[in-house]
């Protein structure tokens, strides 16, 4: 077995209101950054997961994503797979 | 002999004594249901109590479904046993897949917390067999995730299956259709982000919630009888 970093990332699907999204979105305009548009927050979880293999890691992770991590109702997922640095 | 309602308590739910109070005054046998619980012992209903059951982490909700009581929970409500989530509650159903959608963040950001004014939709379900289509019930909110969503073909669904059972007269977090509670396509279990058991003896301000407890009450009863 081998160890591996996941790194998720969980928004909100698409055409879902994102509240904290659109509050920093009028904030930016505030300090100067007029030109920012498209401001979506979510959320990163980060875990170490044992398999004997990337895919096998990656399947794990995102099988942990559809029954718990996002609610697929209003968020969809990303999953980053790298090999764990030994020097963690 | 009264109708015997389980109230669950998870760690961090908060409304549980409200709720066991209320259900008392309105002629019911409270019975609090610890999360870990596997059976429901018997009762005749369920009410899921508002709070923050474990904390809210993750999301409202997520931990909780994962809680033992709720496989008890999910086979009461298969065999057709009537189950009303009150906010956190709510939250917990939907999380569960007991009912469609998801809570999230208000409109605006705020944590609301006030009367609100509610038109009854429906009165086939467990929760508003006793009250009457289109009234209006003055009835508290407190929560800052009642923000109903669901996708176009959910919506649509609850639309025409006369799933919406409670909407605000002004709709105070951004919810969907103006939604404040829904019901199962069985119409035995009921999710709502208003607390009728603040609203249900008059030193509360407001006596709108009993209809709604009372009719829970009743389909226990019936529930009782079977």
């Amino acid at each position: 077995m081998k160890s591996y970093e996941a790194r998720i990332e969980v928004g909100h699907r698409p055409g879902i209101l994102d509240p904290q999204g659109g509050v920093i979105e009028r904030a930016l305009p505030a300090l100067g950054y007029a030109s920012v548009s498209h401001v979506r927050v979510g959320k990163s979880i980060r875990l170490a997961v044992e398999a004997p293999d990337e895919a096998s890691a990656r399947a794990q992770v995102e099988e942990m994503c559809r029954k718990l991590l996002a609610n697929p109702v209003i968020e969809v997922f990303t999953v980053e797979i790298l090999a764990a640095d030994d020097g963690r | 002999m009264t109708a015997r309602v389980g109230v669950v308590v998870f760690p961090g739910t908060n409304c549980e004594q409200d709720v066991a109070w209320a259900v008392q005054v309105l002629g019911g046998t409270p019975e609090m249901l610890w999360h870990a619980d596997r059976s429901l012992g018997g009762v005749d209903a369920v009410i899921l109590a508002g709070g923050f059951a474990h904390g809210d982490y993750l999301r409202t909700g997520a931990i909780a479904r994962f809680s033992p009581v709720m496989e008890a929970v999910a086979d009461f409500v298969a065999s057709g046993g009537p189950v009303v989530g009150i906010c956190n509650g709510f939250q917990i159903l939907c999380e569960a897949g007991l009912l469609p959608g998801a809570l999230q963040k208000n409109a605006g950001l705020k944590f609301r917390c006030e009367a609100v004014d509610l038109r009854v939709e429906t009165t086939t379900t467990v929760l508003t067999s006793g009250a009457e289509r289109s009234q209006i019930l003055r009835i508290p909110i407190n929560h800052f995730e009642g923000n109903y969503v669901c996708d176009d073909a959910t919506l649509k669904a609850i639309q025409e299956g006369d799933q919406v059972v409670l909407r605000y007269v002004e709709n105070p977090n951004g919810s969907l259709d103006d939604i404040a509670g829904i019901c199962n396509e069985g119409r035995n279990v009921v999710g709502l982000m208003p607390h009728p058991e603040r609203a249900s003896e008059a030193i509360l301000g407001s006596t709108d919630g009993a209809v709604l407890l009372g009719s829970l009450l009743a389909s226990a009863a019936l529930a009782a009888q079977r």
